[in-house]
């Protein structure tokens, strides 16, 4: 008897689930390694496109175009390096964060509740979906009038406007989220014995938080967008606010110190957007959403 | 539990026929997806017993309307008419693995027991158990996309196991999957049938993985979907798919689905 003909069945089995154990092992990494590559692979091109900017930006202050008013990138960051030394950005920037967050933590409360009462009852939806996304485009600064005349100058007002402006995109992220819960995940879950509330605990609302954090990333942007426009319509005594303090330098036609101030907004934004997208990517991550999983 | 297609179906606590748990019945069992010209026969008149602990495997051409017949043993549909009438508790199993992506194995095995009600301890405990049964001890922490296509579909049997149900319904469950691979599965939901209970109807359109693993092999005729005649195998377990009498059986079984398909064709 040759020896391929005495191997028995079970032994066969256990050689495939061998080979397929193997093939589900992912391949030790050197991690330290790894990570400074790619660290690195991401931040070149940012310097890069920092560097050029600043380069155009020295070429346009050289070329003489506005010489007067135009400042100099050099002297720019000297202004924004002293400001970094005095109190009053740094307070001005804890008072312009504190908004961010509580009128975005309103904005998310809102949204969700809105958009799980929206996504879950047909009626409410036929009456307010469509109003949901006309919400999501319009400008926010439009509504400061109608904010002002209601809650005066106020912190109050700026609040309102920033969870006009997001909670209608973080609504839609959950309702789009539910949505678009795959239907065979549904049957499952049902068969399962999911049922109301454990099925929107277990499996609904997990499985459209991908979607829930786009829509959160959005309201984001948007909350920021209404929040600057409105600390420079709504400037409120001692409150010092990066809005305020662009709309002083603007007063006191300080170019330096507005663009300064630009900067710092620039920076403030992307940092926060950063953050969105390693969530959004860890998310990705565990779900084998990306290539490189 | 009864139900039936002209009557409002009262869903809740499922009552079991006279101690008898795991049976399925279907009576004259048609099933039409929309309405006046455009509506599809999908079923038509089935009549079908399985007994308690039988493994049936349902065989036709594409659009025999198997996946409904399981749909509507599952609850998932109603019958348009007829009577269909399950004892126990049922538990499905797709093409797809259709395992949660964000869980792990193990959660996902663990959310089965949760979902009837089984305490933290319990359920840790029995879904070890389980994934050791399905060979899958030491990947309970793998997420679903970490996982071979056959190692996924074994998560989801045991998930399927993990409902407690008398009636597993399997929808294909290893076409997806290359010979190899199959052949393997077939062994093991082997080993996992011969120390349980449970009566298992098995939609698949490969005729030898029909005999390789059913009591019995019912031939279903496409659109819409009748039973046309049912063949009993009688081979001996452990079976293998590319031995003698399951080849036999299913050259017979074949040339009978063939007959009826050049039928339709006229």
């Amino acid at each position: 008897m040759a020896p391929g003909e005495r191997r028995s069945v079970p032994a066969y089995a256990e050689r495939l689930a061998w080979l397929e154990a193997q093939e589900a092992q992912t391949p030790p990494e050197q991690r330290g390694r790894r990570l400074a590559v790619r660290g690195w692979a991401a931040l070149w091109p940012k310097v890069l496109a920092i560097a050029i900017v600043l380069a155009i930006w020295q070429l346009i202050h050289v070329s003489g175009w506005k010489k007067l008013i135009f400042p100099a990138p050099g002297a720019t960051l000297a202004d924004l390096w002293d400001q970094l030394h005095t109190g009053l950005l740094w307070r001005a920037i804890g008072i312009t964060s504190e908004r961010a967050v509580i009128g975005f933590a309103l904005a998310v409360v809102i949204g969700a509740v809105i958009g799980a009462l929206v996504s879950g009852i047909a009626p409410l939806r036929a009456a307010v979906g469509s109003l949901i996304t006309g919400l999501q485009t319009m400008p926010s600064i439009a509504w400061f009038p109608f904010a002002i005349i209601l809650f005066g100058i106020s912190t109050t007002t700026i609040l309102f406007v920033i969870v006009l402006g997001a909670a209608p995109s973080i609504a839609n992220g959950l309702i789009a989220g539910v949505d678009y819960t795959p239907p065979l995940l549904l049957r499952a879950g049902k068969m399962m014995g999911l049922r109301r509330l454990s099925l929107y605990r277990y499996l609904i609302l997990p499985a459209s938080l991908p979607a829930f954090v786009a829509g959160l990333k959005q309201g984001w942007a948007f909350s920021w967008r209404s929040l600057v426009a409105g600390e420079l319509l709504v400037i409120i005594a001692n409150q010092p606010s990066l809005g305020a303090l662009l709309s002083t330098d603007q007063d006191q036609a300080d170019m330096q110190g507005a663009t300064s101030i630009i900067i710092v907004i620039l920076i403030l934004g992307i940092i926060v957007d950063m953050l969105f997208g390693v969530a959004d990517r860890a998310i990705r991550r565990r779900w084998g959403l990306t290539g490189t999983a | 539990m009864v139900r039936q297609g002209n009557a409002m179906t009262v869903t809740g606590q499922r009552p079991t026929v006279e101690g008898v748990t795991g049976a399925v019945q279907l009576k004259s069992v048609s099933k039409v997806f929309g309405r006046g010209r455009s509506a599809i026969r999908a079923l038509d008149q089935i009549s079908l017993e399985v007994p308690p602990g039988e493994f049936t495997c349902l065989i036709g051409a594409s659009g025999c309307g198997k996946s409904t017949l399981l749909n509507l043993v599952a609850e998932l549909e109603q019958p348009t008419s007829g009577e269909v009438s399950v004892s126990g508790r049922v538990a499905l199993m797709f093409q797809e693995p259709a395992l949660f992506p964000w869980l792990t194995a193990a959660g996902n095995v663990e959310l089965a027991f949760k979902a009837r009600g089984a305490g933290r301890a319990e359920r840790r405990e029995r879904t070890a158990e389980l994934l050791d049964t399905v060979n899958l001890a030491g990947f309970g922490g793998k997420r679903p996309h970490e996982l071979s296509g056959g190692m996924r579909q074994r998560a989801a049997l045991a998930r399927a196991l993990a409902q407690e149900a008398d009636v597993l319904l399997m929808d294909e469950p290893f076409g997806a999957l290359d010979a190899m691979t199959r052949d393997l599965l077939h062994d093991e939901l082997d080993r996992v049938c011969a120390g349980r209970q449970l009566t298992i109807i098995f939609v698949t359109h490969n005729v030898r993985e029909a005999v390789r693993l059913g009591d019995r092999v019912v031939v279903l005729s496409s659109r819409p979907g009748r039973v046309i005649d049912e063949f009993a195998v009688p081979i001996e377990h452990p079976r293998r798919i590319d031995s003698a009498p399951v080849a036999e059986l299913a050259g017979r079984i074949t040339d009978r689905l063939r007959e009826e398909m050049s039928h339709g064709a006229r």
